[in-house]
């Protein structure tokens, strides 16, 4: 398998801590100078660029958090000029205040190097043809995967998410052997093939990047088997820049961190305590090159640990392990991520009181994520004609859709019939095997 | 006449009539008129009782939603044509029934349908206007 950047991926660790340093003691005075924010919040901390004499120095910093990115939105992180900026990124939104990316021509360059390293990971050369599946848009995974698969020279098919049939007909008829989407809109996919009588293994496909959603070993078996290709895992966040933050080379033992990009360490999420490699925990990463939005010790909410041992594949990189879970109740349903608070609010302000309600999330025969949302039917919005019952459902199942961009089916269900455990219901019931 | 019906929102699970009756029935509440209106994950059961504000206070507290509905108790003829009748008038006034259902009541030669409309007081107004007796109680 291709590596990208060779001197990058397999340098020493001397001189990629080296780097590492460099990078951070120039993001800390970019921040500081030019952020208030960060000045303010360095200076509480009693900390300024001389403070970060090591790499463990860094443990100084204080952390950033999702609050504090939505507090300053839309341009309260930018370090640069506006002028400088070329590109903007946010998250779907749907967890409130969207989260903001913004991108000099240096943060795009970074980004197409990233993600050619990804991609190169998953065997993509400039004889390629990428058949790009991640939506298109303020959404970093369809640009992401573009500018990585540009730089690399490959072939780009930019058909965007969504339109299965249309998507099949492409991956044949241009010979698609790189697929980039959702692992879940993988099987989809494969589902619709076979219900069309095609088979994969008559087609040049050989591989694919999965990300945006979690997924499970179970899951990767069945998507090689199903689509007859490699298929790989991938991790970024808007927060940083999307996608090219870490990824699965070929032995998929962990997830080569782009760490001379992206300095990931691995904190106790109770204490803020640093944890030695190898120890569960939430991830907490700093951004070494990014000029428009750079953060430092973002809390991610992810919890993995920190692979330290050398790989198979010659890349000296630090790996994380596949995400083991979230810190927060945050959910990802068909890569849009949203919090059962959200959809509290919604069935609030319909039924004008507290509702209970419970989401299970489950992996039905599509393979795709569905969402039931049960809710306990108050006297409130209870009426004794079928028809506006009906309506009823309808109307959070639209707002539901509309607010949050999730599709979710409705139960209604008597009073009480929801659990409650101290008191308290769990709102969350995830079905899917991950 | 206006009268109340009880409304309960009921899943669609094994028993659930069984549990609602028989919660009635300890509390020695007679049902004069039923109905359930069913859809692929819930029903509505309608019913008409001796004391409907003792039965909605029980199934409250027993857990389950209810109300009093105002509805209409139309008296007619035992005898073809008679629904037809005053389906029609509602027809001829532009009122919209939304669901209507016979009640246990027997009398001689007579039925009584219990009448769900959007305006209930209009729905009596039209039925004392142009005829038909409504049935005096149930």
């Amino acid at each position: 398998m291709p590596i990208w950047n060779k001197e990058i991926e397999c340098a020493s660790h001397e001189s990629r801590r080296k780097l590492q340093l460099e990078r951070l003691q120039k993001t800390v005075e970019r921040v500081y100078a030019r952020v208030p924010f960060y000045r303010n919040k360095l200076e509480g901390a009693g900390v300024t660029p001389d403070t970060i004499a090591s790499l463990k120095d860094i443990a100084k910093i204080p952390f950033t958090t999702k609050d504090e990115l939505r507090q300053t939105y839309p341009y309260g992180l930018l370090a640069c000029d506006r002028s400088e900026l070329v590109e903007i990124h946010t998250s779907s939104g749907t967890t409130g205040t969207p989260v903001v990316g913004a991108y000099t021509e240096a943060d795009i360059d970074m980004w197409s190097d990233v993600m050619a390293r990804t991609l190169s990971m998953a065997g993509c050369t400039k004889d390629d043809t990428v058949q790009n599946g991640y939506g298109y848009g303020l959404f970093t995974g369809g640009l992401g995967v573009h500018y990585g698969a540009r730089r690399i020279g490959a072939n780009i098919l930019p058909i965007s998410s969504g339109n299965t049939r249309r998507q099949l007909k492409v991956m044949r008829d241009f010979g698609a052997t790189l697929l980039t989407c959702t692992p879940s809109y993988s099987l989809f996919l494969a589902e619709a093939a076979h219900e069309e009588g095609i088979d994969f293994r008559e087609l040049p496909l050989k591989a694919g990047c999965f990300g945006a959603e979690p997924w499970s070993e179970n899951m990767r078996v069945e998507i090689e088997s199903k689509l007859d290709i490699s298929a790989h895992d991938i991790y970024g966040l808007t927060e940083l820049i999307g996608p090219g933050v870490a990824a699965e080379c070929e032995h998929k033992n962990g997830q080569h961190f782009n760490e001379d990009c992206f300095y990931p360490e691995i904190i106790d999420p109770h204490t803020g305590e640093v944890l030695p490699d190898g120890e569960k925990g939430e991830l907490v990463i700093t951004a070494l090159r990014r000029e428009g939005t750079p953060l430092l010790r973002y809390r991610t909410r992810d919890i993995t640990y920190l692979m330290r041992d050398t790989c198979a594949c010659g890349r000296t990189s630090v790996r994380i392990h596949r995400l083991l879970g979230r810190t927060d109740d945050m959910m990802i349903i068909r890569g849009v991520n949203c919090f059962p608070s959200q959809i509290e609010n919604v069935l609030m302000r319909i039924e004008g009181t507290q509702p209970h309600y419970q989401i299970v999330i489950d992996r039905g025969a599509t393979h795709l994520d569905e969402i039931e949302i049960q809710v306990e039917v108050e006297e409130a919005v209870f009426s004794d004609v079928t028809r506006a019952m009906e309506q009823l459902r309808q109307r959070i199942r639209n707002e539901l859709k509309s607010e949050l961009g999730i599709m979710a089916n409705i139960k209604l269900v008597e009073p009480r019939t929801i659990a409650r455990s101290e008191g308290k219901a769990q709102r969350i019931i995830d079905r899917r095997t991950i | 006449m206006i009268i109340k019906q009880i409304s309960i929102f009921m899943e669609n699970s094994a028993g659930r009539l069984a549990d609602i009756t028989e919660l009635l029935a300890d509390a020695k509440i007679n049902l004069r008129a039923i109905s359930v209106a069913d859809t692929a994950d819930f029903g509505i059961l309608r019913m008409v009782a001796d004391k409907p504000d003792e039965a909605v206070t029980l199934l409250k507290n027993a857990g389950f939603t209810a109300r009093e509905t105002d509805v209409i108790a139309v008296e007619v003829p035992d005898k073809p044509g008679a629904l037809a009748r005053i389906m029609g008038l509602f027809r001829d006034q532009g009122i919209d029934i939304e669901y209507l259902y016979a009640s246990l009541e027997h009398k001689v030669n007579k039925a009584v349908i219990v009448v769900k409309v959007a305006d209930v007081a209009t729905g009596l107004r039209v039925l004392k206007d142009h005829g038909p007796n409504t049935a005096p109680s149930l």
